[in-house]
């Protein structure tokens, strides 16, 4: 944080400045949580919440204009679009998670491995990861998802393979900074070995970009499954699922607007607050940014 | 405790150290000094087989062991449990995230000291705190809680815990206050004294080694250029080197040894 640096020469006027430049960025992260809390508690609540059961259709009611009885509308089988957001929220969340959570433990492992080890079994690991990196992410992911059955569970798949090569990339290259680190030294002056050495000291104080990074990650996978989705190669019907839900709608935009307008909104902010809360942890977090002690 | 002959240790082809002869019995301390790029701290990790990259040449016994040709597994064993190192940045040599009793009692687990009892490992963990004179509240907190003092004191406790024998010191005061040095050679001593540790120590501060060493080894450029006892090299430098090293010393006003 800037203001912090003319702390010698404080004026008058620098001090309502000093109280407020630090926070404006913890303002924005907080606004990235907050938005996420409601976005997962909605997801979660998903079932008590939406005034509609899932998929229900209500041929009678088709294309209805955001109302007091449809806050945001029905698309054109006449499912309420506000319970359908809800409940596609849950796929989005357990796409991000579940590729998030792939790709940071295959790609963490080998990583904090490769950086640790160096030599030929570095090479060998980053060169593998290199490959993975050689294809075009969304390619590669669309190319996997027409292979496979499309389903959710392909979605995850298809993006977690050209994920995790990113968290390898980070992990190593942290990795072998903190290897070189005397407490790394004096573990091994200890007798410690190897994989305890990993596991308890280079592992754990690896783990901070990549909280970072898991957390700016996330609004990409869900804009990602949803063009999978949007492709018609991802999530299924009767699956709720924003992006398919805006696929389904475009051809309405111009007659029935909120049938697409309403998921790629919870696109749309879903994404932001894990961007901007990943930023803030980043600040926060980050040594560079001056807020963290001086390292020698 | 330590025998040296003809060690050599060659970086890419370069010969980093030449050390003929170096031997420590229990209860001696030598010392090594020279300035940076002397082949010091090479020396130093030579000894405990930390030399990885190195081709490393001669005879080299620890404990009893022959490091150069022992198994990994047998060198694990001697690190720590027999043979402590005792780093320049003590703070550094923490692992952050790590409570110090944590990092103690794992260090305990490890080597199979204290017969792996909550208790009998938690008395072994007091009483070496106690031998260095810490507070034992230090091992609730976390290294960046310490002062550069404690820690290295802490680095000495640990090696008591784990009944070291021997304690190799890599400039093991010159990152501390002038203050605090004496607290940590005072610590040293005392070790040696009761416990009859073997301490080898590696550093370019002539008082400390003139207060603590019985014998000297003088490094340059990686050769062994005057070796005896402290009083003697210290008083009648034979090595121009060893000469210039202590005039730069003196040469400062009211600096004394």
């Amino acid at each position: 944080m800037t203001a912090g640096k003319d702390g010698v020469m404080a004026s008058a006027e620098a001090v309502p400045l000093r109280r407020w430049l630090p926070r404006v960025p913890d303002r924005f992260a907080a606004l990235g949580a907050v938005l996420l809390v409601l976005v997962v508690l909605s997801a979660i609540l998903a079932p008590w919440l939406a005034p509609y059961p899932m998929g229900e259709l209500r041929p009678l009611e088709q294309l209805r204009p955001p109302s007091g009885a449809h806050w945001f509308g029905t698309d054109q089988v006449g499912r309420d679009v506000f319970s359908q957001i809800l409940y596609g929220g849950r796929t989005s969340l357990f796409i991000a998670v579940a590729v998030l959570g792939v790709s940071a433990v295959v790609g963490v492992t080998l990583g904090v491995v490769a950086g640790y080890a160096g030599g030929w079994l570095r090479d060998v690991i980053m060169r593998v990861t290199d490959v993975f990196l050689a294809f075009p992410a969304l390619l590669l992911s669309l190319a996997m998802a027409v292979v496979l059955q499309p389903s959710v569970n392909t979605v995850v798949l298809a993006i977690a393979v050209t994920w995790w090569p990113w968290y390898t990339r980070l992990a190593a290259s942290m990795a072998a900074s903190i290897a070189t680190r005397s407490y790394v030294d004096a573990a091994r002056c200890l007798g410690v070995p190897a994989p305890l050495i990993i596991l308890r000291h280079v592992l754990p104080n690896s783990l901070t970009p990549v909280l970072v990074q898991l957390s700016l990650d996330a609004g990409g996978v869900i804009l990602t499954s949803a063009a999978l989705s949007y492709l018609g190669l991802g999530a299924q019907e009767p699956t709720a699922e924003w992006g398919l839900m805006v696929q389904q709608g475009q051809t309405l935009f111009t007659t029935n607007w909120w049938v697409v307008t309403f998921p790629g909104l919870a696109i749309l902010v879903t994404a932001f607050a894990f961007n901007v809360l990943g930023e803030g942890l980043r600040n926060a977090l980050d040594p560079r940014s001056g807020t963290a002690r001086v390292v020698k | 405790m330590i025998e040296v002959r003809d060690l050599r240790v060659r970086y890419g082809g370069r010969l980093v150290a030449d050390v003929p002869e170096l031997d420590v019995g229990a209860g001696e301390c030598v010392a090594i000094v020279g300035e940076s790029g002397s082949g010091k701290s090479t020396t130093l990790l030579s000894l405990l087989g930390l030399t990885p990259d190195a081709e490393i040449s001669g005879q080299v016994r620890v404990c009893g062991v022959e490091v150069l040709t022992a198994s990994p597994r047998r060198l694990r064993e001697i690190r720590g449990a027999r043979v402590a190192l005792v780093m320049q940045s003590p703070q550094a040599a923490l692992s952050p995230a790590t409570r110090l009793g944590v990092l103690m009692r794992r260090a305990l687990k490890l080597h199979g000291v204290g017969n792996g009892s909550a208790k009998g490992s938690a008395e072994i963990m007091a009483e070496a705190v106690a031998a260095v004179m810490l507070d034992p509240e230090i091992l609730t907190r976390y290294p960046h809680e310490v002062s550069g003092g404690q820690a290295q004191r802490f680095a000495l406790a640990l090696a008591i815990a784990l009944g070291a024998e021997v304690i190799l010191a890599d400039e093991p005061t010159s990152a501390l206050d002038v203050t605090v040095q004496a607290e940590v050679v005072g610590v040293l001593r005392r070790l040696r004294a009761e416990r009859g540790l073997a301490l080898l120590l590696v550093s370019h501060d002539l008082a400390l080694v003139s207060t603590i060493a019985d014998r000297v080894l003088v490094m340059k450029d990686g050769a062994v250029v005057e070796s005896g006892p402290a009083a003697r090299v210290l008083a009648e430098p034979r090595h121009p080197y060893t000469r210039e090293l202590l005039e730069a010393v003196l040469s400062v006003p009211g600096a004394s040894l």
